[in-house]
């Protein structure tokens, strides 16, 4: 696949050795409405960071721009210091991603589905690397069994094991939770606290962002209102801040429409939502 | 192997598997195709010098509209379970997503029309079952597949798209359906295989064009 030379040198304003992502004033509209306005985000190498927010905040956009399926309308991102926007496929191998679709054939078998997708990646020694996964994510016994016959928590394992194949140096997870029971979020809690890779969740849960994330951001109306570590921040404080920085943001105006005229949008700082609200409580 | 045809092998491979359990496609356009032949036989009551006219359009016909219901499935089922996503996802050239659905209609058509043109030889008294009818047959199911699959990856988000794949290529395929059956009247008139003969150029051509189009065009159909 043929790319630019200038593709694979940082093009990112900052160190790309330290930051895998560095989001600049995203911006997404799906038609005339607004899922992300002006959104900035940074996770260094080996950060865990929770995005949590209302419904309709712009997680899971946030999630598909940094996952390169869909394209920012706005703004900037850049991937271990490559430009994401211009140069997706530059940047896709690097990625494993756990969304609320599993991207798993019903019809094939669990191994049938792994050793598909470690193809695409161009995983080495395939064989053993899809029995090693299987296993891993305690489905052993399950491995010629179509992924259609099991059920949504064990779908879900399996597409956590299809994230992790090709060994991805940035994961990203929207609502992973989703059917796995105690044991399996007890193995998604190891992959995340574990692996020594960069993760970005988006959840609803805040006590799950607060035990598994370096820092919890908060999105609200398209806009990243809040961020704060989690290092000694109690669930009431978090809740705390989660309640006042949400309720702040809908008391912003509403700009959820285009632009008649094809204005520019206004900046984040421009408004009262997209100030960082500063809290004294709760944050280290 | 380089990993460009690896990838392209697996995605073969993998709609070779998913057709030979969910038996959708090549079970259904057989099915369609032997129905129309039965329907062509009670509504046009045809007399043998008239079959032997009407054969190459009756023939084209059925077999451009078993195309279509077969690329309406190629990227359905990807689109509705969410593993377009998928390869969306995956660091492999968009091209290698396109040519593998062009082979694996291809390959499926094939497989109908090995039943549908003894069938239609049969039915209508016609010589079908030469070399230069057979070729002349991959190259327009070639062309066909080409068109259409850039076609339906652009239908499959719609929500009428079972309406909306015909209407946007059936026009581009005017052109090659003229050729086609220009070509399998020629030879069923007994005419040698001029392989410079102008409705195998333009066969060839149109194949040529619609993969080369398809193939610049088809990542910036899927990006988005």
């Amino acid at each position: 696949m043929w790319q630019p030379a200038s593709a694979l040198h940082s093009e990112s304003p900052s160190d790309s050795q330290r930051r895998v992502v560095e989001a600049q004033g995203l911006v997404k509209f799906y038609g005339a409405t607004a899922a992300l306005r002006g959104c900035d985000l940074t996770v260094a190498a080996g950060e865990r960071v929770a995005l949590v927010g209302p419904n309709g905040a712009g997680k899971t956009t946030l999630l598909k721009l940094l996952a390169t399926l869909v394209r920012p309308s706005a703004g900037r991102l850049w991937l271990f210091g490559v430009d994401a926007v211009r140069y997706p496929a530059v940047v896709r191998r690097r990625l494993g991603v756990v969304a609320h679709d599993t991207y798993l054939y019903r019809d094939l078998t669990v191994a049938e589905n792994l050793a598909l997708y470690g193809r695409l990646y161009g995983v080495a020694d395939l064989r053993r690397r899809v029995a090693e996964s299987v296993a891993w994510v305690g489905l052993a016994g399950q491995a010629d069994r179509r992924v259609g016959a099991l059920s949504r928590g064990q779908q879900q394992r399996v597409a956590l094991a299809r994230a992790l194949l090709h060994a991805p140096a940035l994961l990203l997870l929207d609502e992973p939770d989703a059917g796995l029971d105690e044991a399996g979020q007890a193995l998604l809690a190891a992959v995340v606290r574990e692996a020594a890779i960069s993760v970005v969740l988006a959840t609803h849960a805040l006590e799950r962002a607060l035990a598994l994330a370096d820092r919890v951001v908060v999105l609200a109306a398209g806009r990243v209102v809040h961020e704060v570590a989690t290092a000694g921040l109690t669930s009431e404080a978090l809740r705390a801040i989660y309640r006042t920085v949400t309720n702040a943001a809908k008391q912003g105006p509403d700009e959820g429409s285009r632009p008649a005229g094809g204005a520019a949008l206004p900046s984040p700082a421009d408004t009262p939502v997209g100030q960082p609200v500063s809290l004294g409580s709760g944050e280290k | 192997m380089s990993l460009y045809f690896r990838q392209l092998a697996a995605l073969v491979l993998k709609d070779l598997r998913l057709e030979l359990r969910r038996r959708e496609t090549v079970a259904g356009v057989l099915v369609f195709v032997l129905l129309v032949l039965v329907l062509f036989q009670f509504a046009l009551d045809l007399e043998r010098a008239e079959a032997a006219r009407l054969t190459p359009g009756l023939l084209w016909i059925t077999l451009l509209f078993a195309g279509l219901l077969a690329l309406g499935r190629a990227f359905a089922a990807e689109y509705d379970q969410g593993t377009l996503d998928g390869l969306r996802l995956a660091p492999v050239d968009r091209s290698t997503i396109y040519l593998s659905k062009v082979i694996a209609t291809v390959l499926f058509l094939s497989l109908v029309e090995l039943v549908a043109l003894p069938a239609f030889a049969a039915a209508l008294d016609a010589p079908l079952l030469t070399p230069g009818v057979l070729v002349t047959v991959f190259l327009g199911t070639l062309g066909l597949a080409a068109a259409g699959t850039l076609f339906a990856a652009a239908a499959v988000q719609a929500r009428a798209r079972d309406v909306l794949l015909p209407l946007l290529v059936l026009p581009l395929l005017a052109p090659l359906l003229i050729a086609a059956v220009h070509a399998t009247a020629d030879l069923m008139a007994g005419a040698a295989v001029p392989w410079s003969a102008p409705w195998w150029e333009l066969l060839v051509g149109l194949c040529v064009l619609f993969l080369g189009a398809a193939v610049l065009l088809f990542d910036a159909l899927l990006e988005e």
